[in-house]
């Protein structure tokens, strides 16, 4: 066991450097870092010579890859590639534009997400499922066929609106909790509850359908049948037998979004003014903070390899059949 | 001529992809073994229903796609002069929607301002709400507002349900003399529903569009239907303009992802061996950078490069036009992976079966194994990929314009309807016809998406057959 979570981790490895070369090649490569401080800029105080301090304040001035002035391995590490992206790996994420640490800034910013992220998700799955049991009970009904429809109808909904329409309606119209804002301790209890409300309801539609299909699919098979023929009783078999083995392609296909949970959501943070790692990619987006934006594909990136690995572990902790070489 | 043509980039793309289509369609309908599942799609009434309102979609679509620049009036015939905003035949069509502008906000079907401000009445200044300029406009006295909107709506229904009896009728003359049978012996079958596909549902969906059309025609010459925006652009116009962003993101995204996926998908799946390692590689990196960050990444950089190279784009529309493909690119590019794995393992099961084996062993070439014996049989998995995937782009198109790295900002989306009405909620009197209509109507795009994807898979997936 320990070899192989050991050997995954070299096999994350080469894609990490992948990740890394590719955002290395769309930040600096195909979009100079005299784009960038043109952006940065504006259009109206473009001087060569504003490009020129922009770059040296920024650290951007050096060349890509190979440094031919530098001595030594300096030729290799006083480049903007050694310093900007290499560091990464290290998680040295360097500085944003408006002179912050951005490690401390994910270090503060990925609780406030994971306040609203891991209830959305814990919750969450937890009434897709029960929704989904209660479908699968009563199949070929038309409690069935209406809930499938009311499901399809629910995906169909934007989730912008499942946010706008939370806000004004529970928050605005009827006052049961505030619009926005957040808070530590027991007092950001209030404001956590209505994101989380807003993300579970509008993860249903396509949660509970997903998780319907899983369940029939298992429903057809043999040790059901013999389950039945026993002369278990319906509620027992789906309990039981169903909701059990079930649960191995749902629990492991949610293991690989768990650490990307920390991530947090960047449209329901930016409407509730949650200050996490999703309102802090939009606002860098919106500011075309460059730096940001690439340490948190960085960031992403990693925590999906990690979900990769957790995934593979929990498949053959769950499934005795599943043997890892 | 009184205009010039103009071809954009995405207008080309979407014929070409028209072309396409009709391609396909024409092929299938002489193959019995690729009509039958159409065929039972055409026999599921969500499906079909859904089919209706689709097809009502993609005509507005298709005429908001052929663009022209008219010729300016007072310029000399010998060397015409042509106004630099690009219209379209759907401008044409509904002209006094577009140019009909007001001050600011007003409510649906209002004959006033939505605020109050100060106006000279008698000789008198007083603060009250004005009069709109176009909204109402033919009524001498506001008391005649209610018996001139029920009177309009009526004959709206009126003719709406009239042009339904007509569509009834000529479905009944062209199937009968298909079926050789009486026309009333069809219509009374149809009724019943024993006609072989859902008659009913087709003919309610599209009288329902009918009326509501016909509403439509009576009410917008007069009235601003969904009210105006901040601008006091006409919610209406904006609503309908944004039907063509959608199903351009909608299909052309599809466009790209297809070759990339089908591509390398079989050809992992096929060759196996550092083939098979290379591209699992490409994929697993693509995918595990979070979409929406590689998107934004790429999105600014197109728009530096649009900033960079003005002389590129003559025109404003050209420009919004060229980041709209290019949104659609990098969509493509984000999100084949999940077709490609799906591709991969399905030749990988291909490629061990008998016929497969059978024609490398008469030595058959690669190229013509996976044309004829591979392609075919995932052929199934590739449409049904194609017409799930469309409605989450649409929604994914809305949530990008909220971001900042959607289309561009100028240009008419559902996505930047909500994004510059999200305060609207917020104002006192509450202002929520914007929000209202771009929900209204991404609401049926999707939905009537959704039911016919769901009616295709069940009727190509061979394992979701009984499951319904």
């Amino acid at each position: 066991m320990f070899a192989y979570i050991v050997r995954r981790l070299f096999y994350a490895v080469p894609i990490l450097i992948g990740v890394n070369l590719l955002t290395f090649a769309l930040f600096f490569v195909v979009n100079t870092p005299d784009d960038m401080a043109r952006l940065q800029l504006g259009a109206k105080r473009v001087t060569p010579e504003a490009i020129e301090r922009w770059k040296v304040e920024h650290g951007y001035d050096k060349p890509l890859l190979f440094n031919a002035s530098a001595a030594g391995t300096q030729k290799f590490t006083d480049t903007i590639y050694f310093q900007h992206s290499a560091a990464m790996f290290a998680f040295e994420f360097g500085e944003s534009d408006d002179g912050r640490n951005i490690g401390n800034e994910i270090r503060t910013r990925m609780w406030p997400s994971l306040a609203i992220a891991l209830p959305v998700f814990v919750i969450g799955l937890l009434v897709n499922i029960s929704f989904a049991l209660l479908m699968v009970f009563f199949r070929s009904t038309y409690l069935d066929l209406w809930g499938v429809v009311l499901c399809v109808v629910l995906m169909s909904i934007s989730g912008l609106f499942y946010i706008i329409a939370g806000q004004y309606f529970i928050a605005k119209l009827w006052n049961l909790l505030p619009i926005s804002g957040f808070a530590g301790g027991i007092d950001g209890l209030k404001f956590i509850m209505l994101p989380v409300l807003v993300g579970i309801v509008s993860g249903i539609g396509s949660g509970a359908r997903w998780y319907r299909t899983i369940f029939l699919e298992e429903i057809g098979k043999d040790y059901v049948r013999t389950a039945r023929a026993k002369g278990l009783s319906e509620i027992r078999v789906l309990f039981r037998h169903v909701l059990k083995n079930g649960m191995i392609p749902i629990l492991t296909g949610a293991v690989v979004v768990l650490p990307l949970l920390f991530m947090g959501s960047l449209i329901t943070e930016s409407f509730f003014g949650i200050p996490g790692l999703g309102s802090y990619t939009i606002d860098a987006i919106q500011a075309q903070d460059f730096a940001i934006v690439r340490a948190m594909v960085f960031l992403g990136s990693f925590l999906y390899i990690v979900g990769l690995i957790l995934t593979d572990i929990s498949y053959s902790w769950v499934d005795p059949r599943v043997r890892l070489q | 001529m009184n205009f010039q043509p103009v071809i954009l980039w995405t207008d080309a793309l979407i014929f070409l992809l028209l072309a396409g289509v009709l391609l396909l369609v024409a092929m299938i309908r002489r193959q019995e073994h690729l009509l039958a599942p159409w065929r039972s799609v055409a026999r599921r009434p969500m499906a079909m229903g859904a089919a209706m309102v689709l097809a009502v979609f993609v005509v507005i679509g298709l005429l908001d796609s052929l663009h022209y620049r008219p010729k300016l009036a007072d310029s000399p015939a010998d060397k015409p002069q042509y106004a630099v905003e690009v219209l379209s035949v759907f401008d044409a069509l509904v002209e006094p929607l577009r140019s009909r502008s007001e001050k600011t906000y007003s409510a649906p079907l209002a004959i006033q301002l939505h605020a109050k401000e100060f106006i000279e009445r008698d000789g008198v200044t007083v603060r009250d709400y004005p009069r709109l300029q176009y909204g109402g406009a033919h009524l001498a006295d506001a008391s005649e507002h209610r018996a001139d909107l029920l009177m309009r709506t009526t004959t709206g229904i009126l003719h709406g349900l009239l042009a339904s009896l007509m569509l009834i009728l000529l479905l009944g003359l062209w199937q009968s003399r298909r079926h050789q049978t009486a026309l009333t012996g069809w219509l009374w079958a149809a009724w019943r529903g024993e006609a072989g596909w859902p008659v009913r549902t087709v003919v309610a969906v599209l009288g329902s569009a009918l009326v509501l059309g016909g509403v439509l025609l009576q009410l917008a010459p007069a009235y601003h239907v969904l009210g105006t925006d901040k601008v006091g652009q006409d919610v209406l116009y904006i609503s309908l303009k944004s039907i063509r962003t959608g199903l351009v993101i909608g299909t052309l995204t599809t466009l790209v992802t297809l070759p990339l996926a089908i591509g390398l998908g079989i050809a992992a799946g096929y060759f196996r061996g550092w083939v098979d390692d290379l591209i699992q590689y490409v994929y697993t990196v693509l995918n595990s950078i979070p979409g929406v960050l590689l998107i934004a990444a790429a999105v600014l950089i197109v728009q530096v490069y649009i900033e960079s190279n003005p002389e590129l784009f003559d025109t404003a529309a050209a420009r919004a036009d060229i980041r709209l493909l290019a949104l659609c690119l990098i969509m493509g590019v984000t999100s084949w992976t999940g077709l490609a794995r799906l591709l991969r393992g399905e030749s990988l099961k291909l490629r061990t079966l008998d016929y497969v084996e059978a024609a490398r062993s008469f030595g058959v070439s690669h190229a013509r194994i996976i044309r004829r014996h591979i392609f075919p049989n995932v052929f199934h998995l590739v449409l049904i990929a194609v017409v799930l995937d469309f409605s989450g782009l649409v929604l994914a198109e809305a949530v990008l314009s909220y971001v900042g790295v959607g289309v561009d900002p100028s240009m008419y989306s559902w996505g930047n309807m909500i994004n510059g009405a999200r305060l609207e909620l917020a104002r006192e009197p509450v202002v929520w016809w914007q929000l209202g209509a771009a929900f209204v109507f991404m609401f049926t795009l999707v939905l009537a998406a959704n039911l016919f994807a769901d009616g295709v898979r069940d009727a190509f997936d061979p394992r979701a057959g009984g499951r319904r």
